[in-house]
């Protein structure tokens, strides 16, 4: 089909902004209200392993055993040795020669996971009734308990995620399989 | 007729066109013969329920009485683990590969939490242009699609790592899988009206039961197929599968669909939550743990006849059962009636969609001696199901989570079925 030159230009141009606007038309739903980070500060509770979404505040295991002994030892007892195998927090070795006892101790890879599970999901029976200050505490407590860190040591953002635990290379990622 | 029968494999298994011959109503599933013995005096008449009308209709349907019992079968409740636990898909009493909303397995780890849609929030934050937050209300106005998918916790069957084969059920001892028609917005629109900054890699996604359960999924899988699932089977999901909403991640490890979805933060790394790291990964022999095992195994399992059951006597049975794979479709499903020496092709009774249940079937002659019935499904990336023993082989004995081996029911010359290795 003949056309003049500056014609063709327009139609080109016109379709263009048609093929625009077919496209925004098919994405005009758009109904997020805008947040700010600020605003989600105390429902945000994920604490990386790079130490992003750690709160502020500090806790000490000595500071810890008395919140650990009043709010977790009905279920973990006062040692952290637990009531049954699920609840057993400290002890195991993954070398051992029957099947390995896996606890905080001898398997979870970071310690954010002790900080971010207990902010989350403890005392099972009232599950984010800890202060943040709480939380650091009882993380202290339970890592102390495993010979990971000392009575003294004063946890907090930066000293959490310098913690390097003992199974830290024992995970296989197989996060690229799929 | 038994002489005539075209056999395909060994101890008894026969050519799938066999149903198709004698047709299914003389075939009924662990029935070994017509249900009508011969008599000669057999006269039809009309039954009484054809002279009278029935009830009328009702607001909330139920099963008929004459179904017995067919029910979910949940755990015992721990006091230390307030709301926690499974119940499990009654698999030897369905058929098709959709399974009722009221028998979907469940898997809860701090209980169903009594969430009012009006005052549940859905947040996107994070590495994103502009973190968002979402209604109930605003999500139903969302272009959706509607997918069928299987779903499977990483638990389900992991009672076959044990050293000794328990006396279990298709139900009890597999009953952590499940499928249906599942109905929401596709995660990816979400994602594009935060904006992803160029950083994000990872997103953690958390619930809002009293666990705020979490897990992370790598980004590419987020914007691949990955739904924000707010109907099952066409009805608002049901409270123990999420309500109001959940994320679906299909063909992957259950515990990673959210329930409960309430927020999305998108992340460099994966978070290493709890039911990451501690829970959900598998130690192998070497102590080494595999951790993030995303796509469920190419698997399948007979569901009739199956472990409790009996075969009353000789005869032609429906071996019929299910198979899955969270790497694609279903290709092929092979049934053997002597513990694996030879295999047949079974029939494909169902669509072979991508990463949903198939149902199959073969007809069987039990003739009265030792069988032990078997399953392997093959899928579209041609992943074949492995042997129990070559899956503990690469796994070894302390590994729980993830298994997809081939599941043996024992059959006895008296006809009782029992779980068995072999």
């Amino acid at each position: 089909m003949y056309m003049p030159k500056a014609f063709k230009f327009v139609f080109l141009l016109v379709s263009a902004v048609f093929l625009l606007l077919s496209n925004s038309q098919a994405q005009t739903v758009k109904l997020g209200q805008a947040i700010s980070e600020s605003q989600l500060i105390d429902f945000d509770l994920v604490a990386g392993p790079d130490g992003s979404g750690l709160p502020p505040g500090s806790g000490t295991a000595k500071t810890g055993k008395a919140v650990f002994e009043l709010k977790c030892a009905a279920c973990h007892a006062a040692n952290g040795e637990g009531v049954s195998g699920n609840t057993r927090l400290v002890g195991g070795d993954m070398h051992s020669e029957s099947s390995p006892l896996r606890t905080v101790g001898s398997y979870w890879p970071h310690a954010s996971t002790v900080f971010d599970f207990i902010r989350r999901a403890m005392p099972a029976n009232a599950p984010k009734s800890l202060s943040n200050e709480e939380v650091y505490q009882v993380t202290a407590y339970v890592l102390f308990l495993n010979n990971i860190i000392e009575e003294k040591t004063i946890l907090n953002k930066e000293s959490l995620t310098q913690i390097q635990m003992p199974n830290k290379d024992g995970f296989v990622d197989l996060s690229h399989l799929h | 007729m038994s002489d005539k029968l075209d056999r395909v494999a060994g101890n008894g298994l026969i050519n799938r066109r066999h149903l198709l011959k004698v047709g299914l109503g003389g075939l009924g599933s662990a029935l070994a013969t017509n249900a009508l013995s011969a008599d000669a005096g057999l006269k039809l008449k009309i039954p009484q329920w054809s002279q009278q009308p029935g009830p009328g209709t009702s607001a909330y349907g139920s099963p008929s009485p004459f179904t017995g019992q067919i029910q979910r079968m949940a755990g015992t409740p721990d006091p230390l683990y307030p709301g926690g636990g499974a119940s499990r898909s009654p698999l030897q009493h369905l058929q098709g590969t959709i399974t009722p909303n009221s028998l979907h397995f469940e898997r809860h780890h701090s209980g169903v939490p009594a969430i009012d849609p009006a005052q549940h929030k859905l947040v996107i934050n994070g590495l994103v242009n502009q973190p968002l937050v979402f209604s109930y209300e605003d999500l139903l106005k969302y272009p959706m699609v509607s997918k069928t998918y299987f779903l499977e916790c990483s638990g389900n069957s992991g009672t076959l790592f044990g050293d000794t084969p328990v006396d279990g059920s298709a139900q009890s001892m597999h009953g952590l899988v499940s499928c249906a028609q599942w109905t929401g917005i596709l995660l990816s629109t979400l994602l594009d009206e935060a904006g992803i900054k160029a950083q994000a890699k990872w997103i953690a996604a958390v619930g809002a039961d009293g666990a705020s359960m979490g897990r992370s999924i790598p980004l590419d899988k987020a914007l691949d197929d990955v739904l924000i699932a707010l109907y099952q089977n066409g009805e608002p999901i049901r409270p123990e599968q999420g309500y109001p909403m959940r994320l679906f991640v299909p063909g992957w490890e259950g515990n990673i669909s959210v329930k409960w979805l309430t927020q999305l933060k998108l992340t460099r790394q994966a978070s290493q939550f709890r039911d990451e790291t501690s829970k959900y990964t598998d130690t192998m022999a070497d102590r080494r743990s595999l951790q993030f095992t995303f796509p469920m195994g190419a698997k399948s399992l007979i569901t009739s006849p199956s472990g409790q059951m009996s075969l009353p006597q000789k005869g032609v049975y429906k071996v019929t059962g299910i198979a899955w794979s969270g790497a694609g479709s279903i290709k092929k499903v092979e049934v053997s009636a002597d513990g694996g020496r030879s295999w047949a092709d079974a029939i494909i009774e169902s669509p072979q969609a991508d990463k949903a249940l198939v149902r199959f079937s073969i007809p069987w002659q039990w003739n009265g001696s030792s069988a032990v019935l078997q399953s392997r499904a093959t899928d579209s990336a041609g992943n074949i199901q492995p042997s129990r023993d070559a899956l503990l082989a690469e796994r070894g004995l302390i590994s729980f989570y993830h298994y997809h081996g081939v599941q043996s029911w024992g059959i006895s010359p008296a006809g009782e079925i029992k779980n068995v290795y072999a």
